[in-house]
Formats: structure tokens, sequence, C-alpha cells
């Protein structure tokens, strides 16, 4: 006769097997169609390119070379592939720009709304979640419409009679950077209220006691305890920003890549699918570093403040 | 809170923060509203303005690849938000309520996994994978575009699904073992009823997800499997004309209808 | 089981939707973006009870890599003449026999022993046209019959200038500007035509289609471009002008044909023969502002089509203007290379 503790565990065993049954459908769906799909790049990214496109099952590591050197055409000298080490760059670049821009004014924006009357504020949120909702293709679509030569920005100062050329916003970087931040600014504001509304006022209160100023308050006080939030919103919007495929695409003119229209090029014109493979696993990595050092970061500071 | 009041100054107060919000307010809603405003222009072109007309959207509603295109959105939203929700309700209830258990953070990676990954690294994967799986069935149908944004929508199903669980009190399960429910029967009867605004608002937000995918779907895609954001990216792309917008405008109408019945749906819960 | 139900109505579903698309009064189509004129299509549809659908690309590589890559579900592809014989080499094309067709005898004499598909195998002609100089006078003035125009762009142009993102267009512009031939291997002279592209890019504010709506708009001022998006263009702004590049300009002809792994093949070769009916070709032409290859679709064009400055060639140009051929293999990849060089 089994004791009580053996039914215990045989009844935990068969709950366990339970459990992962139920869960099996969703983890079975991701895997053919989120997961699995990128361990069958992986193996691309391994082969020889095909001439038009597709890949001839042979090994080679000319994908990966070519993420990082390039040979010359004309004297096959070899050296680092500086465009797509440019592009990437650039892709760092413009989403690192995109994340402070949308803190800068996603942390003010959070705070008023989280400063608002209680019964206001569910008001101040459900604005900034329409544009969040949204779609992102209709959003970038409409910032064109603000930018180009024609468009809003460029009448409205003209006719204040501050330019009298209209600025060249379209298709170069600042659009694909108004673009971004105009795109991702609800994935900022959003974490960043849900850590704000419940800072504990009484806090900042203490703080002037102890003839704090205004900006010590802020920097020692409201920073710290919101940081989870900051830290939150900030890779809600930096992930997109670096895969951003859409925005440059429409932003862009076609003439200046971020790393997803290099990809997509690889795939499309370039003829080249290892290559693309290799250059997605590279973003993908690029994205699973970032989120490392803010994880370990966001841990670090958890710890301090425990 | 009273004795806020008494100082001289608001201590929740800082100053220029309400200035800065106001403009990002402005910034978030001068593009919609530009949109909106242009796709009621009888004029034929995106710079100039020939007095209001609805005659914009009487084009898009007449074109017959924009109602292919927005039927064939419905189509795959419906279908991939209604298997992600019930994917996603069993996978919440297999990972909470529960002591930790060997494997329940790598399921909790694995469901969150879509939203981790760049999507278009997913669309070029999808595009390797199915378009040989395509060649060797020859079947090109909805189903791969279906089954792409099932698995995307899946983490945001779990979310609000998963939060509604946690919430829950297992009093009035266990009660009902007690009374020798079956435990189908008490979770029809009593886990599933408390479970619905979750499960509501988990197949909602899978819908717009869905709804609005661009990348992914414009990778997958077959030839005449255009939704609404394909087309209208390729439409883009070339001659922008105040159709686009109209198309957008009523777009955009339905996705606010539907945030703002979400947002009823969660504040009645709350 | 309430869950399984909804789950299984809902795959039944999809597999329901995949088969109805499948089903008899389809066409897919797969053509470039811009191209296809809606009335035609509407006409089609009516006459044969035809479902059509229209995709887009975006250049003939695109094209080529969604096709070879399988499974993309067209029936019809309309690639340009210089692509024509690798598609026909890769296997991808049904040799479909129009020649044999009953509309066949309305294709004007010139565009039937093709070198592209000598007699029509494969192939019919859609439209044809070339690559010139679209400028708004109002910000340059000077000479607009040059390949100068985006290569070495006057100062009133710099930042102003959209160029095609087709790789061979641009790069025949370029040899031929610098003093080459087409399908050239001189190292020297690649090198050169590298460079200038390299040199003149930045330049450029875009590579991009949308050229019907923002030359007229004014977003760009100069262009090199297909005639007939100029022209349109032109008919929305009287102040853009067309020239052709007296060093040299590309001419094309893209062709309607039918793959081989296309579902309603019926219905593809009815569109081939549709198309080689003058009227039909005329409203081909009346949309996008090409000219066709189809004898009497003339009486059918609109009037602005007549003397359109985009379509009748000046006799003093007529020599400068050369059909693409395909070139080798091995001197078609290091054009690529030097085009993912500019791209870069």
């Amino acid at each position: 006769m089994a004791s009580a503790a053996e039914i215990a565990k045989r009844a935990e065993r068969e709950n366990i097997r339970g459990r992962w049954l139920l869960s099996a459908p969703a983890l079975v769906i991701i895997f053919i169609a989120a997961i699995g799909p990128l361990f069958v790049m992986l193996a691309y990214s391994f082969m020889t390119k095909g001439d038009y496109g597709d890949v001839k099952p042979v090994f080679s590591l000319d994908g990966w070379f070519s993420v990082f050197f390039q040979r010359d055409i004309f004297d096959d000298t070899l050296s680092i592939a500086d465009a797509h080490l440019s592009i990437i760059w650039r892709s760092v670049r413009l989403s690192v720009i995109t994340t402070l821009a949308t803190l800068a004014l996603g942390f003010p924006t959070a705070y008023f709304i989280a400063t608002r009357p209680r019964h206001t504020r569910e008001m101040w949120v459900f604005l900034v979640t329409i544009p969040f909702w949204t779609n992102l293709l209709i959003r970038t679509f409409a910032m064109q419409q603000v930018i180009r030569n024609e468009g809003v920005l460029n009448t409205g100062l003209r006719a204040l009679g501050i330019i009298d050329q209209p600025l060249q916003i379209m298709y170069t970087d600042w659009a694909i950077l108004f673009g971004m931040v105009y795109v991702y600014l609800p994935l900022m504001v959003l974490p960043l209220y849900a850590s704000m509304e419940k800072l504990d006022f009484r806090l900042v209160e203490a703080g002037y006691d102890l003839y704090a100023s205004r900006l010590a308050v802020l920097r020692r006080i409201i920073i710290p305890l919101v940081k989870p939030g900051i830290v939150a919103g900030s890779i809600l919007v930096f992930i997109p920003s670096l895969g951003a495929y859409v925005i440059p695409r429409v932003l862009g003119g076609g003439k200046n890549l971020m790393l997803g229209n290099l990809i997509e090029l690889q795939f499309g014109s370039g003829r080249n699918w290892p290559l693309g493979a290799a250059l997605s696993i590279t973003l993908m990595a690029v994205v699973m570093l970032a989120l490392m050092v803010y994880v370990r970061n966001a841990a670090r500071s958890g710890a301090g403040h425990g | 809170m009273a004795r806020w009041g008494t100082r001289r100054f608001d201590i929740r107060v800082q100053p220029g923060f309400g200035t800065i919000a106001l403009f990002t307010f402005a910034l978030l809603y001068l593009p919609i509203v530009t949109l909106v405003v242009y796709a009621f222009n009888g004029s034929d072109s995106l710079s100039s303005w020939g007095g209001f007309s609805l005659r914009w959207f009487a084009d898009a509603a007449r074109n017959g690849a924009v109602q292919d295109a927005a039927l064939r959105s419905f189509i795959v939203a419906v279908l991939a938000a209604g298997i992600a929700t019930v994917a996603a309700t069993m996978a919440a209830i297999a990972t909470t309520r529960t002591a930790p258990y060997r494997g329940l953070g790598f399921k909790y990676a694995f469901i969150n996994q879509p939203l981790m990954v760049p999507e278009i690294v997913t669309a070029v994967a999808l595009l390797i994978v199915f378009s040989r799986v395509k060649v060797w069935t020859g079947y090109s149908g909805l189903g791969y575009l279906v089954l792409a944004h099932t698995a995307f929508c899946i983490p945001f199903a779990y979310l609000p699904i998963r939060a509604r669980l946690e919430g829950m009190d297992s009093s009035l399960e266990r009660a009902a073992a007690d009374l020798y429910a079956t435990p189908w029967m008490a979770f029809r009867r009593v886990t599933l009823p408390l479970l619905r605004p979750g499960i509501i608002a988990g197949f909602m937000l899978a819908f717009v997800i869905s709804l609005d995918d661009v990348v992914i779907t414009e990778f997958v895609k077959s030839g005449g499997q255009d939704t609404l954001p394909t087309y209208m990216l390729g439409q883009i792309r070339r001659a922008v004309t105040p159709e686009i917008n109209a198309i957008a405008t009523a777009f955009l109408a339905l996705s606010v209808l539907l945030v703002t019945v979400f947002f009823f749906i969660n504040r009645r819960k709350a | 089981m309430n869950w399984m139900k909804t789950a299984a109505i809902a795959a039944l579903a999809t597999l329901g939707f995949a088969g109805s698309a499948a089903a008899e009064g389809a066409l897919n189509i797969y053509n470039w973006g811009d191209y296809t004129s809606p009335e035609l299509i509407k006409k089609f549809e009516d006459k044969y009870k035809v479902k059509v659908t229209v995709t887009d690309y975006d250049s003939n590589d695109t094209a080529l890599a969604k096709v070879r890559a399988g499974g993309h579900g067209f029936d019809i592809v309309v690639p340009s003449a210089n692509y024509l014989p690798i598609w026909i080499k890769e296997g991808l094309l049904l040799e479909a026999r129009p020649d044999q067709m009953e509309n066949f005898k309305n294709v004007e004499a010139r565009w039937v022993d093709v070198p592209w598909d000598p007699g029509r195998h494969y192939s019919v002609p859609w439209q044809w046209g070339l690559s010139g100089i679209g400028v708004n006078k109002k910000v340059y003035g000077g000479d607009i019959n040059t390949s100068a125009i985006f290569l070495d762009p006057p100062k009133e142009l710099v930042g102003k200038i959209n160029v095609e993102p087709e790789m061979n267009d641009v790069l025949y512009a370029t040899i031929k500007y610098l003093g080459g031939e087409w399908c050239t291997t001189d190292r020297d002279l690649l090198k050169k035509v590298r460079d200038k592209l390299v040199e003149a890019k930045p330049k450029w504010l875009a590579m991009d289609y949308s050229v019907t709506e923002k030359l007229p708009s004014g977003d760009y001022a100069g262009v090199y471009y297909w005639n007939g998006a100029i022209m349109r263009a032109r008919l929305k702004n009287p102040d853009i002008a067309f020239g052709y590049p007296k060093e040299g300009y590309p001419v094309f002809m893209d062709s309607v044909t039918i793959l081989k792994d296309a579902k309603n093949v019926e219905n593809a070769k009815l569109f081939m023969n549709f198309i080689m009916e003058p009227e039909n070709a005329a409203l081909i032409s009346a949309f996008a502002k090409y000219a066709n290859g189809i004898k009497g679709s003339d009486a059918f064009l609109p009037a602005d089509m007549k003397d359109a400055p985009e379509l009748v060639i000046p006799p003093q140009f007529e020599k400068a203007g050369e059909f693409l051929k395909t070139c080798a293999p091995e001197v078609s990849e290091l054009y690529t290379r030097i085009w993912t060089d500019v791209n870069k």
C-alpha cells in the first residue's frame, strides 16, 4: 500500500503532466511558426547561395564571412564590410537615439498623467492607448504626411515665415528618426506610467522635508523609484526600433537602409539568402545582448534598493 | 493628502513636465488628424485642399482589391485570434496558481518568445520554411498566414488571461470540488465564467495585433493574398492617393472602436 | 467540449478558404506596381467571370527571387525582355504558345521574332518604353537630354533627384555615359562606373517608385525614370519636361508570361489572348502611358498620348536608344556585385 507521501507525489506528477498537456497547443504552434524556423534559418546561414535566390545544400561560411568582410570586385583584396557594418551601426545609433528621445518625451508625460486627479488619469491613459493600438503602417503613413515637403510641418513653417524653402526631411535619417519616435512613443509612456502610478509621494514629501531641491528629488527619489518602468520602456522601444522595417521603407526612400531592409534586400533582389540569414541572426544576437544588459542592470539596481 | 496643500508649492509638480506632456499629446495626434483631414479632401492630390468630400471613401469602398484585402484581413484575424485565445487560455491555466515546477520558466520564455525576436527575423525565417513547405505540399492557401499570425498572437492573448487567473481566488473552485463537481464541471461552471473578461480581453488584443500585422504577412503571403496592411504598404510606396487616406481612416476608426470597447470592458471589471 | 468544436470549425474554415482560392474562376497576376489598368481587369473579369487579383513587385530581381523561392501562387508574371531568357532557362515558364492564339495576328511584326523569345512561344507584349530624364523646368532650365542630370547633377537638382531602383537600367545609362558598351567586361571602365555611381548617389534624394505623385508635387525636381510614369507626372504638372539621354538610354519591353506551376492556366491563356485585342491593349496604355505592341490600338488611345514628347522619340535621339540584351551570367554576376556595392 502506498504511503500518503507517495500518493501526493503521484498526484503531483499527474498534475504536472496535465499542465504540460494543457500548454502543448500553444507551445507547438509557437515552435512550428516562430522558433523552429529560426533554427532552419541558422542552418541556411551556413549554406551556399543559389544563383537566383534560395540556397544549395552545400556547407559554406560565405554568408557569415560577408557579414563582416568583403572582397573587392576589381582587385580581390579583402577588407572589412564597412557597408554592412555602417548599416548595423546606423540601426543601433538610430535605435539608441529613438529610445532616448522617447524617454525624454515619455517620462514627463507619464509623470504628468500619474499626477492628474484619479478620475481623469484613465482618460489620459486612454489617449496614449489609442495611437498604441493603431496600425503601425498607418501611423508611419500619417507621419509622412506631416514631414513631406508639401506636408503640414513645412507648410506651417512657411506660412509663419520661418523658412522659405521646404525642409527636406523625407528620405533622410531624420525622417526615420521622427517616424520611430512617433510610432514607439506609447511603448515608452505606458510602462513608465505603470510604475509611476505606484509612486509613493510620501517619499517625495520626505525629500522636500529634508530641503532637497526639485531636481534633487527628481534625481534621487523619483527616478530610482520608477527605474523598472524606465528599463521596461527602453526595452520595449529599443527592440522594435532595431528591427524596424516598415518605417525606413516608407520614410527612408529606398536609400537609407536599416538592418531590417538590408535583410529583406538579401531575400529579394540581392539574392543572397545565406547572407540574409546570417544578418538576421546577427540582429537577433544584438537584441538578445541588449536584453541581457538591461535585465542584469535592472536586477542589480533592484538588489541595491532591496 | 491634505497636508500637501499646506506647502508653498505642490510637491507633485515638476517644472516643465506639463508643457512637455501637452507637446507629446499634440505630437501623438497631429499626424493622425492630418491623415483624417486629407481623407475628406475633395482634391485629386495630397498637395492641395479641394473642399470637403466623401469621394475617396466611395472610391475605396468600390475598389475590389480593397474589399478582398479587407475581407482577408478579417478572416485571418478572426481565425488566428480565435485559435490563439484557446491555446493561450489552456497555457495560462497550466502556468498559473501552481508551485514552481520544472519547465515552468521554460514555458514562459517559450510563450513570450515572439515578443522578443524582431519581427523581420521571424518573417524571413518563415519565408524560408514556408516556401519549401508550399512546394512540397502544393498547398499555398491562407493556412500559412493563419498559422504565422496565431503564433505571434498567443503571447498577446496569454497576458491578460494569465493576469486575470492570478488575481482569481481558487477557493470557489475548491468549493466546487468539495461539492463533488468533476474537474471539467468546475472548470465550465466556475473557472470559465470568472475568467471570461480576461479571455475577451485576450481575444481582442490578439485580434488587433493580427489585423495590424504588416511585416510577417508581407513575407508569408502567396500570390493574391494581400491583407489590408500589405495592400497599403504596396500602394504607399508608389503613388500615394487620398484613397489610401480614406482606407487608413476607416481602419483607424475600427481600431479606435475596438480599443474603446476593450477599455470599457476592462474598466467594468475593475 | 466547446473549444474543441471551435478549433475544429476554425481548422475546417481555413482549409475551406484555402480551397476556394485555388478554385475555378480565379487568376493571380504578378506585375510591376502601378502598371496594370484597373479598367482592363474589370473588363476581363466581367467578360470571363473570373476573379482577378493583381500583386505588385518592384524589380525584375524581386519577382524572380519570389517565384524562384516557390509556393508563390501566381499564374502570370510580366518580366522584362532582358530577364525573360533567365526565366525560360530556369524552367519557370509554361510554353503557352501564344503565337497560335486567335489574336496573335494583331501583334506588330517587329515584336514577333524578338531575341528574348523567338517566335513568341512563351510571351505576349505588354508594354514597352524607355528610361529617360524628367525635370521640373522651374527648378532647372539647362539641357536635360543627358544622363548628367543624375550622374553629374547640376547644383539646382542636387538632393532632389530620384533614380529608378532597377539595376540594369541604371548601369546601362552609366556605362554609356562613361563611353562603354552594354555587357562590357572592361574592368577599368566598370571600376569607373562603380565610382561614378558611388559618387553620385549622395546627391540623390531617393531611389523610389513614387514618381507619378512626387515629381509633380515638387518633392522631386529631377528623375531618371520610365517615360510613361514621367508622362503621367507631366499631365499633373505642366512644368515637367522629358529628356532623352543622348549618351544612350535603355529601351525595355515587358511581356506577359504564364508560370509553369500556375493553377489557373486556362484563365491565364484567356488573358493572354484578351490583351492582344487592340481595344484592350489601348486600355493598358491609357493607364500606364507606355506604348503597347498591338496593331490598331492607336485608334483607341486617348488624345493626350498621340504626340506625347515622352512617347514620340525625336529623330536625333533614336540612335541613342538600345534594347537591353541579357548579358552572360558571369557578366550579370559582376554587375550585380557593382550594384550591391552602390546600394549599401
